[in-house]
């Protein structure tokens, strides 16, 4: 058993945009260690959208290989690969993406909803949401929540299911700067506690700063580690 | 559990576009209460219809001159005929047999003239068509044979002609200007849709045939009544009366020269006909109900559009195509369920009101809505729910997460 979390070996992704062909990832290999911090930086169009993608299992590669916890994910089927990202992917999102008529244990509960799991759910969600301080609203909807509270609720959900891995996408972007470093030092108190691995996508240079590793991609492929 | 909890949860959606949701549902809500109104309605009219014709009595055959197709000499029915029918040794399944003679006239007392309809009976007549006698006597054998100037009235044309039904014995009325002495009032019968069996008057088959109505030859009549011993003779009885006539007509090598019918014949010809008529209801129904239909998957797949975020969320987070799939059914299936439960609550408010109206105006019609109806609408409402809610569904849960993420 290697210590790899992530092992992604030449990955390409094609789209195609009417006649045009989009190469977004050109041959992107890249290693993630269990309980790393690691940014993900590139300007826009460089393919870090995509590669998130992959990452997440929200999609395919055209070709190369990617191994998440050592299993073969590159060429699952659908209903396969939304139970990988079930079990193995937390993600936190740069505009939260909470269901707004729900309140904040119900998102938490989602994803165990998902897995099927039938018995201590709302316990589970209830001490996921006491993980990131928000004990005491747990039954708040989000508009009754501010942004930093809403996006703590996020992490909440994306740890709920006891995940390999956490992908978040811009975490601070939608916050002021304040409720930013809360966010980020949250999420960094969790992989020191619970050493989940940390998978953060970026264009803050301060926030990578912050990281153990900075992957910098650009044209598709890595460009400096 | 699971669908428990997709219900909670379509619920809980639905109520966040209560207006929405709301004129959705009026949709169904329309559509069933149409279907559910109109086949009760329908069926209520069938229902009259029938009991009004098993009124006219029991196990009844009727008898009348001229057949389908050409016989050379079609001879009239006689009295002779229904002496011959009555002769229990020729036709042992038939019970009694009244000759009848029928037509309008015109009935007069003091200044009130009514036209109504003046039957010739013979005493057997009471017997085969359930006639039943408020006050007063029925027409007897000495009648008959006396020729009598005697008449029963109907409780609606003695209200016309008197303003009374009782106190009447004695009284003389005029009809066609000669004097008839009134011996008995008919008991009501109740209204009918097809032809009002209280507005009529009886008198001796004898002296209708010299007096009122008269026909071509003396003892010519309209119709026979032939009543069966039982339901279970009725085609044994009409099989002797055809050998009978047959022979008595000289027609047993070619084609009938009279047509007889059962009472099941006009049942099943009302039944068809009224049948027709609530399919038709029910259709032109069906059709409104599946305009709501159309306005489910519309309303769905505005909702799905709205959506597309939240979808790409749960698929992010492991929702599969199933789980979006049944998220949207349910939602779709709650909609007409609703829908479903309100119409068929309005549409037996309708068909309930329906009935008070056609009382108030003398027709009797009960809407009849029996539970298989109220399933039938419930599975249908349902179903038309799922029908249309399985494109937008499918939909749904064919989005690719990325794209649905990313959609603004």
């Amino acid at each position: 058993m290697n210590d790899w979390v992530i092992e992604a070996k030449d990955l390409t992704k094609v789209y195609q945009m009417g006649d045009i062909e989009v190469h977004a990832l050109r041959g992107l290999s890249i290693k993630i260690r269990r309980g790393e911090v690691v940014a993900i930086m590139g300007p826009s169009g460089s393919g870090k959208s995509t590669l998130m993608n992959m990452i997440g299992c929200l999609d395919r590669p055209t070709s190369g290989e990617y191994l998440l916890e050592g299993e073969q994910v590159s060429n699952l089927k659908d209903d396969q690969l939304a139970e990988i990202r079930n079990r193995k992917v937390g993600f936190v999102f740069q505009t939260f993406n909470l269901l707004s008529r729900a309140t904040a244990l119900s998102n938490v509960e989602l994803p165990m909803r998902y897995s099927g799991m039938a018995r201590g759910r709302k316990e589970r969600a209830k001490s996921a949401l006491e993980l990131v301080g928000l004990g005491d609203r747990i039954h708040h909807r989000p508009n009754e929540l501010s942004g930093g509270q809403q996006q703590r609720v996020a992490i909440a959900r994306s740890l709920v299911n006891d995940p390999a891995i956490i992908l978040a996408d811009e975490p601070t972007g939608n916050l002021d700067s304040k409720s930013g470093v809360e966010i980020l030092q949250l999420l960094l108190k969790l992989n020191e506690e619970q050493g989940t691995t940390l998978v953060v996508v970026t264009h803050d240079p301060e926030i990578a700063q912050q990281t153990q590793r900075t992957i910098l991609i650009r044209d598709g492929v890595v460009v400096e580690e | 559990m699971k669908l428990w909890q997709a219900f909670i949860e379509a619920l809980e959606s639905l109520a966040t576009n209560k207006m929405r949701s709301a004129l959705t549902i009026l949709g169904i809500v329309i559509g069933v209460a149409a279907v559910i109104a109109m086949i009760s309605i329908g069926r209520g009219a069938e229902n009259t219809i029938t009991g009004s014709i098993e009124g006219i009595g029991t196990n009844l055959l009727f008898v009348f001159s001229g057949g389908s197709e050409d016989v050379r000499n079609p001879e009239p029915l006689t009295l002779g005929d229904a002496e011959a029918i009555a002769d229990p040794f020729l036709a042992p399944s038939v019970g009694g047999v009244a000759p009848v003679l029928q037509g309008s006239a015109k009935v007069s007392y003091g200044g009130e003239t009514s036209v109504t309809q003046v039957t010739g009976v013979t005493p057997d007549y009471a017997i085969v068509r359930n006639d039943e006698v408020a006050e007063g006597e029925y027409i007897n054998e000495s009648h008959i044979l006396g020729q009598a100037s005697v008449a029963l009235l109907g409780p609606d044309i003695a209200e016309d002609l008197f303003g009374r039904t009782a106190g009447l014995i004695g009284e003389t009325v005029r009809v066609e200007g000669q004097p008839f002495r009134i011996i008995g009032v008919l008991e009501s019968k109740g209204g009918s849709s097809f032809s009002n069996e209280d507005d009529r008057i009886v008198v001796p088959l004898t002296t209708a045939q010299t007096r009122l109505l008269r026909r071509s030859s003396r003892d010519r009549v309209d119709m026979l009544l032939v009543q069966a011993v039982s339901a279970d003779a009725v085609p044994q009885a009409s099989e002797e009366v055809s050998q009978i006539l047959r022979t008595r007509h000289r027609t047993e090598i070619g084609a009938d020269d009279f047509t007889l019918l059962s009472q099941q014949d006009f049942l099943d010809t009302a039944a068809t006909i009224t049948g027709v008529l609530t399919i038709f209801l029910g259709g032109i129904a069906a059709i409104s109900l599946l305009v709501g239909g159309i306005g489910i998957m519309n309303i769905m797949l505005v909702s799905v559009t709205e959506r597309t975020r939240e979808i790409g969320l749960r698929k992010a987070l492991g929702a599969r195509k199933s789980d979006i799939l049944i998220q949207f059914l349910t939602e779709s299936a709650v909609l007409s369920l609703v829908g479903g439960i309100i119409g068929i609550i309005l549409g037996w408010l309708i068909a309930f009101g329906v009935g008070q109206i056609a009382e108030a105006s003398n027709t009797d019609i009960t809407p009849a809505i029996g539970i298989d109806i109220i399933l039938l609408a419930t599975i249908f409402s349902t179903a038309v729910g799922l029908f249309f809610g399985l494109y937008p569904a499918n939909r749904a849960a064919n989005l690719e997460p990325v794209e649905a993420l990313r959609y603004e």
